[in-house]
């Protein structure tokens, strides 16, 4: 006969099965029997103990974004469940393959109103990719093996697996099976032929194309084949905000970020192009502003894995369904050679407009306090352009999107799609954790920073080196931006009365240090970088510091905002 | 765009929630669901909803692919009504009295090709299959008669197309697991 195991150890050899070493996680009344298996396993499954579930959930989006592997998470259930939610819908709108683990009241409590009981199913089917119960400690393998297949297949996202009580204590004969197949379910769809056909006689036809570069690309591990068909057929290539590191970012290719923060260039000529080819990427409205004036002029080809992302928000002329790297790899034989030297000239001046008018103030400032801009570009250059970038939201992340330089993939970590304030520091601790060789550097504002600051506690407990860079102007700065532009300086509960935040990151062990002035700010930059362990410099920014250019919300992808008074172009 | 009445049909696992998962995609949409049955489908295990709305193509196009996206959804299909056949039921509650006084009752009932199902000292119960405009018409005859009670169900529809689109799709997802793991 077999030997018969708890649910809560099929649950540990579940996930060891699926290659699983690290989760992370908080304990609770509806999981301690999983957290009582897990004291067995230490050695096999290491647990990172949080100090907010949400903060679980954003580590493993930030372990799963570097690392390409699904993040694991285990909580509890009622109030753990409710604060996996911020980080589950963040996953879903950002493509991160996850596998979430609620504990949940025993079967027999379900539906009467029991401590600490939530409708965790209820709640996530919005938010998630897919979400179930299971009731039954047999049932724990097969939901398993589910969840990693579907979280980590096809466009990846969240799954939650809501485990009772009872099935985490009930006994079961293990037996794993890795799942392969879901009738209801095809995550690598055939590439058509006759579709790839047709993309290629438009990219061989079109006289002004230009690749907008997504974070499918990345997903999917497309970079060389991007590169290569950006270099056959001589294209200039954007990226999206989750698209940067896509492309190497000194490519001469390279035209830099779209979006309402983004490069002129690229803006600019969205509606100059004959050809939008667009790649893992979904046409969000901080890309195109008016939907009804973006790219009037082009075509719209459109690769994705994902067809309910084809004419939801911009009607396509052509799409190809499926993987990004196989649709490129079919691709790129039928694209011909060609050169588009004027094309791509056009991106010279605007370059150069954003080079006077924006870059020179924000990076190259000549007097005055600091700007966002100028400590973002020197620590990208004290860290060689290699490191991870993992940003909150706000001002801070725009300057970081705008001002880091990428050499290699898989370096940007930023909450896009749901703009999660507080995403960055448990996503710069689970970014370090998927990728411990490389350097993570946390660019964060005092607003955001505030949101998880707990987080600084599982610094302290696992050492984890990362580098916190807190660009403080004692506002929630995008916001003000916004009152200063558009609401008259009615500057409406924006300003911050904050701590010191070197005594409060020294309170938990990690080195700190406060730079007031420009003269001080190379120094101390680099005793961070060179400083073994996690560091955090406060950086003493100006508030009237603001991001541009900028195309406000609902405007025209063309309308561009260099400063408060002067558009592109300048007469 | 005009709006027009679409009739979704989306084939499922039978699985507890997928009713909440179909519908709030619907709900985040503003669109308001005109009708909605389920039942189990000619294959066994599939369940098959039945789902009527009012929208623009292009809106109608965007939910039918999100409704697919679901991992527990088979396949969804959108139609419009020249593309099915289908029915509705209603059953209308009268009281007894009104009825035996009105000479008229019986050439209302044949000429709706209605069926009585109970008849009471206190009420009668008539049943009429149709198209909605067909019993909404008997609903408005049958109203100087006092209805007590009135419920029609939602659409069911089956489609005019000679292919089972379904029963193809499974055939192809039979062949992709043995392909995938030769």
């Amino acid at each position: 006969m077999k030997e018969k195991i708890s649910g809560a150890d099929a649950l540990m050899r579940s996930l060891i099965s699926e290659g699983v070493d690290l989760v992370f996680g908080y304990p609770g009344g509806s999981i301690i029997p999983v957290y009582d298996k897990l004291y067995d396993y230490q050695d096999k499954l290491k647990h990172i103990l949080v100090r907010h579930e949400q903060g679980a959930t954003h580590a493993a989006q930030g372990y799963a974004r570097v690392s390409g592997r699904p993040g694991v998470v285990i909580v509890t259930s009622g109030p753990a469940a409710t604060n996996i939610i911020t980080g589950v819908g963040d996953a879903l709108m950002d493509s991160t393959p996850l596998v979430v683990i609620t504990g949940q009241v025993a079967t027999p409590f379900l539906g009467f109103d029991a401590f600490q009981e939530t409708d965790v199913v209820g709640i996530t089917q919005p938010l998630s990719k897919w979400s179930c119960q299971v009731r039954r400690a047999e049932d724990i393998p097969r939901a398993v093996a589910r969840a990693f297949y579907i979280a980590s297949t096809g466009r990846p996202g969240p799954v939650v697996i809501d485990l009772t009580k009872d099935a985490q204590t009930g006994m079961m004969e293990f037996d794993y099976e890795k799942c392969d197949f879901i009738r209801s379910y095809n995550p690598s769809p055939d590439i058509d032929a006759a579709d790839v056909a047709r993309v290629a006689d438009l990219i061989n036809s079109s006289e002004r194309p230009m690749i907008l570069s997504g974070h499918g690309v990345m997903i999917s591990g497309a970079e060389k084949g991007l590169a290569a068909l950006a270099e056959k057929a001589d294209i200039p290539v954007a990226a999206t905000l989750l698209g940067l590191s896509t492309m190497p970012s000194d490519h001469p290719l390279y035209k830099g970020m779209l979006g309402m923060h983004g490069n002129i260039g690229p803006n600019i000529n969205t509606n100059r192009a004959d050809l939008l080819i667009a790649v893992g990427m979904r046409f969000d409205d901080r890309i195109t502003g008016n939907v009804k004036t973006y790219a009037p002029q082009a075509k719209i080809v459109h690769i994705d894995i994902d067809a309910s992302e084809f004419d939801k928000n911009i009607a396509t002329t052509a799409t190809i369904h499926g993987d990004a790297r196989k649709v490129l790899e079919a691709l790129i034989p039928h694209i011909k050679e060609r050169k588009h030297a004027e094309w791509l000239a056009t991106f010279d001046e605007p370059e150069r407009v954003e080079r006077e008018k924006v870059v020179m103030r924000e990076v190259y400032p000549s007097g005055g306090r600091m700007t966002m801009g100028e400590v973002v570009n020197k620590v990208s250059e004290a860290t060689g352009n290699r490191a991870i970038v993992v940003t909150d939201v706000g001002q801070n992340q725009m300057f970081s999107a705008r001002y880091s330089r990428f050499t290699e993939p898989r370096s940007m970590v930023t909450s896009g799609g749901l703009g999660t304030m507080g995403f960055g520091l448990p996503a710069a601790i689970g970014a370090k954790m998927g990728a411990p060789e490389r350097t993570v550097c946390f660019f964060t504002g005092d607003g955001g920073l505030q949101m998880t600051i707990q987080e600084l506690g599982t610094i302290l407990e696992y050492q984890t080196d990362v580098k916190i860079i807190l660009l403080n102007n004692n506002f929630l700065g995008n916001v003000r931006q916004w009152q200063s532009l558009f609401f008259n300086d009615r500057f409406s509960q924006t300003p911050l009365v904050n701590p010191d935040f070197v005594m409060i990151a020294n309170a938990y062990g990690i080195s700190a240090e406060n730079v007031e002035t420009r003269d001080e700010l190379d120094a101390a930059i680099d005793r961070m970088v060179k400083h073994d362990g996690a560091y955090l410099l406060n950086v003493n920014i100006d508030e009237t510091d603001m991001i541009f250019p900028m195309t406000p919300a609902g405007a025209n992808v063309d309308h561009i905002m260099l400063t408060p008074t002067e558009c592109y172009p300048i007469d | 765009m005009e709006n027009q009445l679409f009739t979704f049909t989306v084939f499922s696992e039978n699985q507890v929630g997928l009713l909440n998962q179909i519908s709030i995609i619907f709900t985040r949409r503003c669109l308001n669901i005109e009708s909605l049955s389920v039942s189990p489908s000619s294959i066994k295990g599939v369940s098959k909803f039945t789902i009527t709305c009012f929208g623009d193509r292009p809106m109608m196009e965007r939910v039918v692919k999100q409704i697919e996206k679901r991992i527990d959804v088979i396949k969804a299909y959108l139609y419009t009504d020249d593309e099915i056949v289908y029915q509705e039921i209603a059953l209308y509650k009268v009281p007894t009295e009104a009825l035996l006084d009105d000479s008229a009752v019986e050439e209302i009932i044949r000429r709706h090709n209605a069926r009585i199902l109970e008849i009471t000292r206190e009420y009668v119960i008539l049943e009429k299959t149709g198209h909605q405009e067909e019993t909404e018409a008997l609903f408005i005859e049958l109203e100087k008669y006092d209805i007590s009670q009135f419920v029609r169900s939602g659409r069911v529809a089956v489609t005019k197309s000679p292919r089972e689109l379904l029963s193809m799709y499974l055939e192809e997802q039979e062949l992709r697991k043995s392909r995938s793991r030769q």
